[in-house]
């Protein structure tokens, strides 16, 4: 196994490792040095001798073992830890994953004592498996404020006494709700690059799904968290045909729906239409069924854009942000046309939102008013970073004339 | 078992509450004392005469200094205080989000240094 086989292992199980590691001695720091010496053991011998028939039970030992020598070393001794040492030499079934343990390191990254930028990097640090570097090159920041960030975050945890555990059933949809944000903002920020020369930063998105997958798999009764797997494949789906060969920007209704996915698309209608049976809709859901109109349509005149403003009627009563609302007047748009969407559209607050001003370009445009659009989509390049957006607008102000 | 302070902020500044919401407060902070104390959660707990009462006292060049008012500038200010013991974060919010109903007021909760182990 090369070096980067190596590393795939590790990333895969990571999570895994750490809550083991975290539940037995009680200590973010410890698990997570101890994982990176196994990590560093590993790197020693399986790229010459074959990794072992059991990486992950490998891992997990490993690092148990290196932890224990760390505090036997440094006389690191509370109760708990002397207990995860007696308990080492008596079985050795607390060395694996017990039922929730990666679901309660996930509620402790995603605390809402914490800040939201340090639940991102903490997520992707201890369950993802990232490394600091990878993360603060992820979302542009400086690796050294990236690791103040977790430092600080995981004193914060230790100090504050953040606990371990899954949240009880009546504060769990105000304790999922940080969780399923941050699982998609580390897609979203992927998907759509907020700045910078990509217009998607792929390995972002790709685990943005894959931490969707993992709670999928830790919490298969949650229907928003199977319709946030599902929002995301379904978005996903659609990103072969969301640019051209020269990364430019293709708009939905321009797109070549034979790129789209298909395997994706059927993996999140299956998925839509186990959560919609639960009859809990929540936000995530209603925007996975949006996606699962779009991709039910052959072509984008097929759309059933009745649909989608029945469904983003229903989001509006959830979620009363004019971001929604922006959605809801697009599609009143297609249905109604361009007039009554600019009049809905005209009623919003978002002015500071490079998407509501292309929208407004893009109604202008279809009405003829040319100076107006113009003006729109100007002031939209103004207002984003991201290079692929830039150029789109800029393509459209140049067909205005 | 963490030990927090819980303390109490308002504005200074802003409208004093009505008498009679005042001794609605009196009154819903006395029942959530009793609560804590028959959780075994209440370690000490109490309110403060405003900032203007205050003293600052420290050691310059050797001299004790002693000067008047309070020693935050801003315009948040301590109304009191509890000091709580609570399994853990979740425990303590907990807590947190009773006294800032029962006190009209926003609570920070802000965990003790562990006593040294011995």
């Amino acid at each position: 196994m090369d070096p980067a086989g190596v590393e795939a292992v590790f990333r895969e199980e990571h999570g895994r490792a750490i809550a083991i590691l975290v539940r037995r001695f009680g200590d973010i720091d410890l698990a997570e040095e101890a994982v990176q010496e196994a990590f560093l053991e590993a790197l020693k011998r399986w790229p010459t001798q074959g990794p072992p028939p059991s990486p992950a039970g490998w891992i997990v030992t490993t690092a148990r073992n290196r932890a224990i020598d760390r505090m036997r070393r440094e006389a690191l001794r509370t109760q708990r830890q002397l207990e995860a040492v007696r308990l080492h030499e008596e079985e050795d079934l607390v060395w694996h994953e017990i039922g929730d343990d990666r679901l309660r390191l996930v509620f402790t990254c995603c605390h809402p004592a914490l800040s939201p930028e340090a639940q991102v990097a903490l997520t992707l640090r201890l369950i993802g498996g990232l490394t600091t570097t990878e993360i603060a090159k992820a979302f542009l920041t400086k690796e050294t404020t990236m690791a103040q960030r977790l430092v600080r975050a995981k004193r914060k945890i230790k100090a504050a006494n953040i606990p371990y555990r899954v949240p009880g059933a009546s504060e769990m949809p105000e304790r999922l709700r940080p969780v399923l944000r941050v699982v998609y903002l580390v897609f979203n920020e992927g998907f759509l690059a907020t700045t910078g020369v990509d217009l998607v930063r792929d390995d972002l998105a790709s685990e943005g799904i894959r931490l969707a997958r993992i709670l999928a798999t830790l919490m298969p009764d949650e229907p928003e968290v199977l319709g946030l797997l599902a929002l995301v494949l379904l978005t996903q789906a659609r990103r072969p045909a969301r640019t051209d060969e020269h990364g430019r920007l293709v708009r939905l209704g321009d797109q070549d729906r034979t790129l789209w996915d298909q395997g994706l698309i059927a993996e999140g209608h299956d998925l839509v239409r186990r959560c919609l049976r639960r009859g809990a809709p929540g936000p995530y859901q209603i925007q996975a069924a949006v996606a699962a109109v779009h991709t039910d349509a052959p072509s984008a005149t097929d759309t059933d854009w009745s649909q989608i403003v029945a469904l983003y009627d229903q989001l509006a009563q959830i979620d009363r942000s004019p971001v929604v609302a922006l959605n809801r007047a697009i599609a009143v748009g297609e249905l109604e046309g361009p007039e009554s969407a600019l009049a809905a559209l005209d009623l919003l607050d978002l002015r500071g939102y490079h998407l509501f001003h292309a929208a407004r370009g893009d109604l202008l445009a279809r009405l003829g008013r040319r100076t107006e659009a113009t003006e729109a989509f100007d002031t939209a390049l103004r207002l984003t970073e991201n290079r692929a957006e830039q150029d789109y607008l800029t393509a459209r102000i140049r067909s205005l004339g | 078992m963490t030990q927090y302070l819980m303390s109490v902020y308002y504005v200074e500044g802003e409208p004093y509450p009505d008498p009679d919401v005042i001794a609605e407060i009196y009154r819903d902070v006395d029942t959530l004392n009793e609560k804590m104390k028959a959780g075994g959660v209440w370690v000490f707990g109490g309110g403060l005469h405003t900032p203007d009462t205050a003293t600052v006292v420290r050691q310059v060049d050797g001299e004790t200094l002693i000067t008047d008012g309070p020693f935050p500038e801003a315009k948040e200010q301590i109304g009191g205080f509890w000091i709580i013991d609570a399994a853990d974060l979740d425990g303590a919010l907990a807590w947190a989000a009773e006294a800032t109903v029962a006190c009209r007021a926003p609570v920070e909760v802000r965990p003790f240094q562990d006593e040294p182990e011995v």
